[in-house]
């Protein structure tokens, strides 16, 4: 099992990760399942009526928009990440919180490394499935790395020009 | 200038630490080259052909002697005692130590530098103009927006994995200094004619493989609505910029595809959705920023220096000088002065570290403690009084530092090419040296005038040949260095690209070639045109013609 860490008041844990991610050739398990978009499109009304559990999964090149009026019903969004060289999901995440005022979990998943920790806990996503095995203590050490950041994000930190003052 | 606070000396403290343990884990083989380059990269690390280069950034092209200093300190104890200022107002250090690079992360950090954002697919170190805050010409000084962009672009969460690089030029003066229509986002600062300030801003132009000049997408962005606007900008390339394929994934080419109405739409429309009073940065921030480029303590002068005109009376080397690298300061009494690094021989934007400590001791003792680096890879001192100006000359002229060629044929800019980087096809360098040395003569010099050379040894076009008047592309012809010229280019405020003038040439035949260029222009100028008016107005016949009659 790969290790699922979340962030939850402020502390990174292991948490166990009760959603099955469903490949869309793939036929559908029991419990709480993460789907793809264009799958959820066909398929999640239904699931969601029937009580299940439902995450999306959105691809890097999809719009998080699309899902604009689905998200209060969903379990979580997950941000494929296909490289680490990729920043579209960072954009996705920032939407997502910032502009659709989506309060559920977003989890970073796909080729995800400890040197994104910061930027992506910054972008408001809170659960992440690193690629490079980190525990929850080196997560947590990259991404408070750094004592001040300079900007204004989607999370709560106050950039530098606010501790100036 | 802007002096570092305790939030940003912690800030980079804790990047030179980070990095540290970064290039541990890689020396004890924790990571793999592959996993560990994109985090060198993001520290200005590469690996060029013999050794890592290190490139360190100089924040809008501005510095102080005990940065300088410092440079010429870490040139000396873990290079080979020199540097090399870029196009980009950077400096790179070409034989680095992997082991010695987080020591050398923490000896700049001890003077407020770092190599942060010199590489890597992020918003890389703004270019200003180097007479910010000197000239009469600028409506606005130009660093104060280059600082705000500085901080909001340092490790930005959502914009430090775009597509590819990202680069700003920053300009308040008529006159441009910084190429700002050759890079990503140009900003040019304008008064509307109500007074409010704001910036003319430029859009995907650039240089490399397919270079475009770039096209205005807003005439007049009010400057407290700057970082929202780019924050649109950023997230538009971010999301829809190219990936699939490296040579088109800059925002040039997403410029050019959608074109720029349709991207100016996208952008505003982004704009008007995003919270633009959390985005932008508060007056209070804006001002603390703008008090640390308020003006220095000039002293009152008369605009004329008896000491300074008798010394040009007395030597036809300073009155040369004075010529060509002294220009007009916005204070009566003072002068900007350029220091050239194209000494005939010597590779451009080279400085030794006992040329870098001349440089540092004579803007302590006469130039308010600023230094700047031009994107033409020259020095400068933007604040000397006239009535030193003897004194500075008789200092650089002993350190080889006086070359009196600013904006003339010699003073070319030249990638590292070849010598150095991996990339190239063919080397730079030599033939800068060999098109100076064959116009080493001052005086012919002077009287070709203004006329800009400029070449790469690789498409990437790292030494800007496409905005050359003459420009020089190194290209590799079954395994032979050849070289392509190209004429008409400016990276100025009247920004085109250059054109092709005929097939590529061996290395040898460089020099002749350009002398037949300004042979053809020396014969066919009119008043005071300079090279490329002369060209604008005849075209490419002629200048074709000289060069290549006699290769038949």
């Amino acid at each position: 099992m790969p290790t699922f860490i979340r962030l939850i008041e402020g502390r990174y844990e292991t948490a166990e990760d009760v959603f099955t991610d469903v490949a869309d050739e793939d036929g559908l398990p029991d419990g709480a399942v993460i789907l793809s978009l264009t799958r959820f499109q066909t398929e999640g009304d239904a699931l969601i009526g029937a009580g299940r559990s439902v995450g999306v999964r959105v691809t890097a090149d999809e719009a998080v928009e699309d899902l604009a009026y689905d998200l209060p019903r969903l379990a979580l969004v997950a941000l494929v990440f296909p490289k680490y060289r990729d920043g579209r999901a960072y954009s996705s995440a920032a939407l997502l919180r910032e502009r659709l005022g989506y309060g559920g979990e977003v989890r970073a998943v796909g080729d995800v490394l400890r040197e994104q920790a910061g930027f992506m806990v910054r972008c408001g996503i809170d659960a992440f499935v690193p690629a490079d095995g980190s525990s929850p203590e080196a997560w947590a050490a990259a991404a408070g790395r750094f004592r001040h950041v300079y900007q204004r994000a989607v999370d709560a930190r106050a950039p530098a020009y606010e501790e100036r003052r | 200038m802007y002096r570092y606070d305790a939030i940003d000396r912690e800030f980079l403290a804790d990047r030179a630490d980070e990095f540290r343990g970064q290039v541990a884990r890689r020396l004890a083989g924790e990571l793999t080259e592959d996993q560990f380059k994109p985090l060198r990269l993001m520290n200005g690390l590469y690996l060029q052909l013999h050794a890592y280069m290190l490139r360190v950034a100089v924040p809008y092209g501005s510095m102080d002697s005990r940065q300088l200093r410092r440079m010429a300190h870490i040139a000396r104890t873990w290079d080979k005692g020199y540097g090399h200022f870029t196009t980009r107002q950077n400096l790179q250090f070409h034989w680095i130590k992997l082991g010695d690079a987080p020591d050398i992360l923490d000896a700049l950090a001890d003077v407020d530098l770092h190599a942060i954002q010199t590489s890597g697919n992020c918003i890389r170190n703004v270019t200003a103009d180097p007479y910010a805050g000197a000239t009469a010409e600028e409506i606005d000084d130009p660093r104060i927006w280059s600082e705000v962009i500085r901080q909001w672009s340092t490790l930005h969460p959502e914009f430090s994995f775009l597509p590819r690089k990202f680069k700003f030029a920053v300009t308040a003066s008529a006159k441009d200094r910084t190429a700002a229509r050759v890079h990503d986002i140009g900003l040019v600062l304008r008064r509307a004619r109500d007074g409010a300030l704001g910036f003319e801003v430029i859009v995907g132009g650039g240089q490399g493989r397919t270079p475009y000049v770039g096209p205005t997408i807003r005439e007049h962005l009010p400057v407290g609505a700057l970082l929202g606007y780019l924050q649109a900008i950023l997230r538009v390339y971010n999301r829809h910029g190219r990936r699939d394929n490296i040579y088109k994934a800059r925002i040039k080419i997403l410029v050019a595809a959608l074109g720029a109405e349709e991207f100016a739409r996208q952008v505003e429309e982004e704009w008007a959705k995003i919270d633009t009073a959390a985005a932008d940065l508060p007056d209070t921030e804006l001002a603390r920023i703008r008090g640390a480029f308020a003006p220095l303590n000039f002293e009152t002068l008369p605009a004329r220096s008896e000491t300074f005109e008798a010394a040009k009376r007395a030597s036809p080397a300073l009155a040369r000088f004075a010529r060509n690298n002294v220009k007009p300061h916005k204070k009566p009494g003072y002068a900007i002065v350029e220091i050239s690094l194209k000494a005939p021989g010597a590779t451009p934007g080279d400085a030794s570290a006992e040329q870098m400590e001349v440089i540092a001791d004579l803007a302590e003792r006469f130039g308010l403690d600023d230094i700047r680096v031009t994107h033409e890879q020259n020095l400068v001192l933007p604040h000397v009084k006239l009535d030193d100006l003897p004194v500075v000359h008789a200092a650089l002229a002993a350190a080889e530092l006086a070359t009196p060629n600013i904006n003339l044929i010699s003073d070319i800019i030249a990638c590292p090419g070849l010598d150095y980087c991996a990339l190239a096809n063919a080397r730079a360098i030599p033939i800068a040296q060999d098109i100076a040395r064959r116009f080493e003569d001052a005086d012919r010099a002077e009287m070709i005038g203004e006329l800009k050379i400029k070449i790469s040894g690789c498409i990437n076009a790292c030494g800007h040949h496409h905005v050359g008047n003459i420009g020089i592309l190194g290209v590799d012809k079954k395994g032979e260095e050849f070289y392509q010229i190209s004429l008409g280019g400016s990276g100025q405020e009247d920004a085109t690209l250059a054109k092709i003038l005929g097939p590529a040439m061996p290395a040898d035949q460089v020099p002749e070639a350009v002398d037949a260029l300004v042979e053809t222009y020396l014969a066919a100028r009119q008043g005071e045109e300079r090279f490329l008016d002369t060209f604008r107005r005849l075209g490419m016949a002629p200048f074709k013609e000289a060069v290549y009659a006699d290769v038949h």
